[in-house]
């Protein structure tokens, strides 16, 4: 019997086959990979993971592929820091950084999630990917693509910005820039999708892609030799990645591989983009969907497919889901830099900036561990910081000239 | 003949107006609603629309025109 049973639609519950399809044709449900856990639990072991290859696919038993991975061979495994500067600066004796800004190849925790949709994809016979983006995960689908010989089509919103174009161009995929409004391209992609027998990898390849995301889970209790933490604080775009965090700790439990998971998941938004944190402070479980201002433009998901969802498991878990406005984020870009030396994107800093909110809430007891997921990396948006950091020191090539401004400066 | 899967969401001032059925009635278009959560105040509906592809996009933005959202069934695929 194969690991993989199939998909089922997580609202009607539906089975269907595991092919490239992502929405149940009765209830329009989105769907989700089902899997045979008996089979799963025979092959896995802690000792068979600690083998394993030192990257996401040490957890490959519990990834929705059925060979051997093609794509992504050097990702995930990335570092699990002690904040203990950071942590004294917030009370917090056991606060851990999951560091994807350094995750490889793109720096983000889209390799991730693209290492199992591209596998996925070749598994099911593709020689095309393509994603709508306007960051992270273009980078991240154009570089695997690049290396796994995919044929690739990236689509753009026409008015993005120049460096972030450059960023993928480099990697010639076939860029494709779509004028109108971000509802018109957005609408746009879900029609070629429709259209072309390409593998769409956050479309119809979904259901395998967000598979992906439960490996910071996988990897943060194995870190941890083989618990959950008390506590996690999660960013929130789409919402998928907060469900597929708690989905990988109990994945873990239920294999016996960790005792039992009693982890309260915290969600992190901006509040210039935060329908899910709006929705979670009102108590209902409607998003209505937001027109996004914020400068965490890979937060800013106005209609998150998974924000009902995510709001369920942070009620479930106790969590919070709360927002912080773009100086905070800001503010938590350089708290999370000078105190740790980790430089990450305005996503990690709105995480960061969540997480002091709920330290200075009281939320976290001292003793209590906290993880907090950092998934991206700060010089893919220098832009957000430049004005905040200041300016070096101009001085004559003399000494005198260097001495006289330490003692301008204090220093 | 061709078919949409969308996601319509009502703002509240919206929520009293039957948008679905003059979609129907205006446009030659079959509406079918799958999924839906519709409260005195706001909600969504999970809406195919069968029809020629010219005449869906005319209901769609007959809807748009309307005041409701519409959204790919997935909604937001820009990440």
């Amino acid at each position: 019997m194969d690991k993989i049973k199939g998909l089922f639609c997580k609202e009607c519950k539906k089975p269907y086959p595991a092919e490239a399809i992502h929405v149940c044709e009765f209830c329009f449900g989105p769907l989700e990979v089902a899997y045979n856990y008996e089979v799963i639990q025979k092959n896995i072991s802690k000792e068979k993971i600690m083998q394993g290859p030192l990257s996401l696919w040490r957890y490959a038993d519990l990834l929705p592929v059925e060979s051997q991975p093609t794509v992504g061979l050097n990702t995930g495994f990335t570092p699990f820091v002690h904040a203990k500067n950071l942590g004294k600066q917030l009370g917090l004796d056991y606060l851990y950084l999951k560091n994807d800004s350094v995750n490889a190849p793109t720096l983000s925790f889209k390799d991730r999630v693209v290492a199992v949709a591209l596998t996925r994809a070749r598994e099911l016979g593709f020689d095309t990917v393509a994603c709508a983006s306007t960051g992270n995960l273009a980078n991240s689908v154009s570089a695997n693509a690049a290396e796994a010989n995919f044929k690739c089509f990236v689509f753009i919103p026409a008015d993005l910005e120049a460096g972030k174009i450059l960023g993928n161009l480099v990697y010639k995929p076939n860029v494709v820039a779509v004028e109108g409004t971000y509802d018109d391209v957005n609408r746009l992609c879900s029609e070629i999708a429709g259209e072309y027998p390409w593998a769409f990898v956050n479309i119809n390849v979904r259901p395998y892609y967000s598979e992906g995301s439960k490996t910071l889970a996988f990897e943060t209790a194995e870190a941890l030799g083989w618990q959950a933490p008390d506590h996690v604080v999660v960013p929130i775009a789409s919402g998928s990645l907060l469900t597929k965090i708690y989905k990988g700790f109990h994945e873990f439990e239920r294999l016996n591989l960790i005792p039992s998971v009693t982890t309260q998941i915290h969600g992190a938004q901006a509040e210039g983009c935060s329908p899910v944190a709006t929705a979670f402070k009102k108590k209902k479980d409607f998003i209505q969907p937001v027109k996004p201002d914020t400068i965490a433009k890979s937060l800013a998901i106005g209609n998150p497919a998974d924000g009902f969802y995510a709001i369920k498991i942070a009620q479930e878990t106790g969590g919070l889901i709360e927002s912080v406005s773009d100086t905070e984020i800001i503010e938590g870009i350089k708290l999370l830099a000078e105190n740790e030396g980790i430089f990450t994107e305005t996503a990690g800093g709105v995480t960061i900036a969540v997480l002091k909110k709920l330290a200075n809430q009281g939320v976290f007891q001292k003793n209590k561990s906290v993880v907090a997921y950092i998934t991206g990396n700060g010089l893919k948006t220098q832009e957000a910081i430049a004005p905040a950091v200041g300016a070096p020191w101009h001085i004559q090539p003399n000494l005198k000239s260097f001495q006289n401004t330490l003692q301008k400066e204090g220093k | 003949m061709a078919n949409l899967k969308v996601r319509i969401t009502f703002p509240e001032d919206k929520i009293r107006e039957p948008i679905i059925y003059n979609t129907g009635k205006n446009y030659k278009v079959v509406t079918n609603i799958r999924r839906a959560d519709v409260t005195e105040k706001t909600g969504w509906v999970d809406l195919e629309l069968v029809g020629d592809t010219d005449e869906i996009e005319r209901a769609v933005e007959g809807m748009k025109a309307a005041g409701v959202k519409v959204d790919p069934i997935e909604r937001n695929i820009i990440e």
